[in-house]
């Protein structure tokens, strides 16, 4: 049975005492902005430093610990050897502003980076300034404006989008100032060609699509959607955050897409670090690629590359410098190693690895699976029958997975499946593993419930309370 | 095939789900759209792959091999190896948001804590778990001031700071019609023109921003004078901040800040060619609700147990959508984890030393710049640890000069980008320039003016 290290790791301000109360101020810095009082932080020695923060590892799980199935996250294994080149000096100890002949190594990354982005998605251009996926839908939603305004079609306001989006497309677009239009699936889990169409008018800027969708399905009627979209004036946005379903398959530029955003922290195996940093690009086709941010990274004649700021109608920047460096980067070294037999590869077991767990977890009947069957590299099983039979929540069959070692799919989400547990395997996972995992699902089906609903106990703290956590927040060492 | 174990069991796996080819897993994809594969190059192996970028990095030159003063926001800072060694835990490294608090006990203490080591040296009662860079921070802290001053519609910035800033503050404004006004600088101090300000804060501004040390590495001494102004007209007052000066400099908080920002990446993360940022976003209780971003809050587990989770999360996007307080998800994470490493490692007294060092090593560059014949520094207000300078031979001509001699210049400032500034350079030091580092640059200089 499985068994997380269990540390009662105190905070580094009870690790050691700091220098507290007056300090002397350093002479030279204006009066008015002397400090005169020691920052509270505790002096603590390097060894005390190094244990803390071992023994807080060791209560966190990665995917170097194990399967990682969340939905729409694409956890799949980060390669070390990506990590260790990221890591060289000759990289990581560059200066954005450096005179371009000594960084001629970072621009062919980011020069090849992007024709190698444009290849996978069928799109003509790639910017890597945005930081997450969310800045690249941010990013699509300026361009959008731009390409419209340009056009002289400004009083466009609306974005619509379906109602099985990441919670990012529509808080992206409010950001922008769009308003928002949801439209209701079909029975099939699907675009409603026929809403679609109604809602579409002069109004709208932009449709919001992630295919495949959500729910793993992939929007057949994708070319159809493109034509209704552009019969309207709209742009056709893609979220690529499931791109690790088709590559070498299909690609968003041959589906009509206007605007592509990659997760290079999921599909491109950067790691995703606990929440960051990732790496968002956006490519889009020839007609708006004048709107890109600056600077471009272009090679000249004599094959130098250089940065080029020229661009008169660009939307400026939406980040300092050039993007995360370092994850671009990294995804550069992962698509070298995968090339395109690789990429193929890849996207062809996500999708084998995921229809053989949703194939022998339905066998089982203990759950079940609305929309419909066939599903790429995610899919979205319905924990219903268990609440209604047992009361056992979606919620409680995750905290139970992580007593069995194994982490949780994405819960709750998308928002049209009831009791929703979203899985995604990824490629990187063994038959074995999908085999433990199915046999846990089935087994967790048929715990007591009570059991269940008290889980987890083998985790170093047991249930957390949420509830209580944003009720009467503490959310610093000084705040208790 | 390498990472996907499963490559070599696919027929096997496939008839256990009632199929005859792999094609037919993809089978709903119209044909018109179906691609046989991508035009990209087959695989390397992993030793092929490492020479092909050890080729690549070979047309770099890091800081090791290229002394360099750019200014400019980025500068290099000494990386105890604790950092590299504590982020380099694949617990940590290779772990997702912490959505499962349970297996996610590590990550989180990291960040409760990175968030009481920001509050601590901003002086603010509390900080989120980061935000992408120091140039979103602001664009967030704008979008912030407006939803907590409902029906104010001005932001104010002050001219001297950067380009990048302006533009990503453009950018982010242009959604809610957030109008974003410039107050001048004092073209001798370089700082904010106090009096100028006046005049611009009234009730229509929902914020103002002032950098201390602002972006010509002047530190805004009348910073008293500006929060009262921009409190008296019911403002939210913005600071941005380098926190390598934090130990030396007086907190934010202590002189009524509503809003911190700044660049974290000077804690413990290296430049990476400008990548790998961290914004700071600190702030006060009272605004709460309206924060951007990830916050880790501590509560309890059911056996009464500290534990700790992801707070608040009714203003995120995964709960609110469209009515989020901002749409950020994935954040700097593992940047934020360098920080705490890093200023654990520091400690309040090595933080003060750290900003101390700082301070004089800038001193002393400028001092000793100065004294080169064709170059003049700009402005006469206190500079932290980089400066402007003038320089009476065409700026790309020194720095070209000066390349030859394996040293990279100043940051030189476009005078599209900052009017008035022609011909000048922003030069910066760190802890990591010696006495002969210093001097090496000024008989350089010497030489090419």
């Amino acid at each position: 049975m499985y068994r997380s290290a269990v540390y009662d790791e105190p905070f580094l301000n009870e690790l050691a005492e700091g220098e507290k109360g007056k300090m002397k101020p350093v002479t030279g810095i204006p009066v008015s902005l002397q400090r005169k009082k020691s920052v509270d932080l505790p002096d603590i020695d390097e060894t005390q430093v190094v244990r803390h923060f071992h023994r807080l590892s060791q209560m966190n799980y990665g995917v170097d610990s194990g399967i990682y199935p969340l939905g729409s996250c694409t956890m799949k294994y980060n390669p070390k050897v990506c990590e260790n080149i990221a890591g060289w000096d000759f990289f990581a100890g560059t200066h954005p502003c450096q005179d371009v002949s000594t960084v001629q190594g970072n621009l062919q990354v980011l020069f090849e980076l992007e024709r190698m982005l444009c290849k996978i998605t069928g799109m003509d251009y790639f910017c890597l300034q945005p930081a997450a996926g969310a800045q690249g839908e941010f990013l699509g939603m300026l361009l959008a404006r731009a390409y419209h305004s340009s056009r002289k079609d400004g009083e466009r306001d609306e974005v619509i989008l379906p109602d099985t989006a990441h919670g990012t497309n529509p808080a992206s677009a409010t950001m922008n100032g769009y308003k928002l239009i949801e439209i209701p699936s079909t029975g099939e889990g699907t675009v409603d060609l026929y809403v679609l169409e109604k809602s579409l008018s002069d109004r709208t800027a932009c449709f919001m699509l992630t295919n495949p969708n959500t729910l793993g399905i992939f929007e057949s009627d994708i070319l159809e959607i493109s034509k209704l979209v552009h019969d309207a004036g709209a742009l056709l946005y893609y979220d690529g955050a499931n791109m690790n379903a088709i590559m070498g398959e299909a690609r968003p530029g041959d589906m009509g897409f206007d605007i592509v955003h990659l997760n290079l922290h999921k599909t491109f195996s950067t790691p995703h670090g606990g929440g960051g940093p990732g790496s968002g690009p956006v490519g889009v086709n020839i007609k708006l690629e004048k709107f890109l941010p600056v600077p471009r990274v272009a090679k000249n004649r004599g094959g130098v590359y250089v940065f080029d700021y020229d661009a008169p109608e660009s939307v400026g920047k939406i980040k300092s410098f050039y993007g995360n460096f370092s994850v671009l980067l990294k995804a550069y070294t992962y698509i070298l190693l995968m090339g395109s037999d690789g990429l193929k590869e890849t996207s062809e077991i996500a999708v084998l690895n995921s229809n053989y767990m949703k194939k022998k977890i339905l066998d089982s009947g203990k759950y079940e699976m609305p929309y419909k069957n066939l599903r790429k590299h995610e899919f979205v099983l319905s924990c219903e029958k268990l609440k209604q039979e047992k009361n056992v929540a979606a919620k409680d069959v995750a905290k139970r997975l992580l007593d069995y070692g194994l982490h949780p799919p994405t819960v709750y989400f998308p928002l049209i499946v009831k009791e929703a547990l979203m899985i995604e395997p990824t490629e990187s996972e063994s038959k074995k593993d999908l085999d433990s995992y199915i046999d846990a699902l089935i087994r967790i089906a048929d715990e007591e419930p009570d059991v269940v609903k008290n889980a987890p106990v083998n985790t170093s703290v047991k249930r957390v309370d949420e509830v209580g956590a944003t009720k009467t927040p503490v959310l610093t060492w000084k705040d208790f | 095939m390498k990472f996907i174990p499963n490559s070599a069991l696919k027929e096997e796996m496939l008839k256990d789900i009632g199929l005859k080819h792999i094609d037919e897993l993809f089978s709903d994809i119209p044909k018109k759209i179906r691609i046989k594969g991508l035009d990209l190059p087959k695989g390397l192996s992993q030793q092929e792959t490492e020479k092909k970028l050890r080729e690549i990095a070979g047309k770099n030159k890091s800081f090791c091999e290229l002394l360099s003063f750019l200014g400019g926001g980025i500068k290099p800072h000494y990386i105890p190896a604790v950092v590299k060694s504590m982020i380099s835990r694949a617990e940590f490294y290779t772990s997702y948001t912490p959505y499962q608090s349970e297996a996610s006990q590590g990550f989180l203490q990291a960040m409760f804590e990175y968030q009481s080591v920001i509050a601590e040296i901003t002086g603010m009662d509390i900080a989120n778990a980061s935000m992408y860079d120091g140039a979103t921070a602001l664009g967030e802290a704008a979008l912030m001031c407006a939803r907590v001053k409902k029906g104010r519609d001005v932001f104010v910035i002050p001219g001297n700071i950067s380009w990048d800033k302006k533009s990503v503050l453009k950018n982010y404004t242009q959604g809610p019609n957030i109008s974003v006004k410039e107050v001048s600088y004092d073209k001798k101090t370089g700082r904010v023109d106090v009096s100028k300000l006046v005049d611009m804060v009234d009730e229509s501004v929902a914020g103002v921003y002032v950098e201390n040390p602002n972006f010509f590495g002047v530190f805004e001494e009348d910073i008293e004078k500006i929060s009262k102004i921009v409190r008296d007209a019911g403002s939210l007052f913005v600071v941005g901040v380098d926190p390598v000066s934090l130990g030396v400099v007086r907190a934010p908080g202590s002189y009524g800040a509503d809003v911190v920002i700044g660049e974290g990446r000077a804690l413990g993360n290296s430049m990476s060619f400008g990548g790998d940022s961290l914004g700071i976003f600190a702030s006060k209780n009272e605004y709460l609700r309206q924060i951007p971003g990830r916050i880790i809050g501590m509560t309890k587990d059911e056996g009464g147990k500290r534990a700790f989770c992801m707070a608040l999360q009714t203003r995120e996007q995964h709960i609110r959508r469209g009515r989020a307080t901002s749409n950020i998800c994935t954040n700097e994470g593992l940047c934020a984890l360098s920080a705490v490493v890093y200023m654990a490692w520091l400690g309040g007294t090595g933080l003060r030393e750290l900003g101390r060092v700082n301070f004089e090593n800038g001193q002393r560059l400028a001092k000793s710049v100065e004294k080169v014949d064709g170059f003049k520094r700009v402005f006469n207000g206190v500079h932290f640890n980089e400066f402007v300078v003038k320089s009476d031979v065409d700026v790309d001509e020194v720095n070209s000069g000066l390349l030859k001699q394996g040293i990279q210049g100043g940051f030189v400032l476009d005078e599209k980008c900052y009017p008035g500034l022609n011909n000048c350079m922003l030069f910066g030091n760190t802890e990591m320039h010696s006495d002969s580092d210093m001097e090496k640059l000024v008989n350089a200089l010497r030489e090419v003016s």
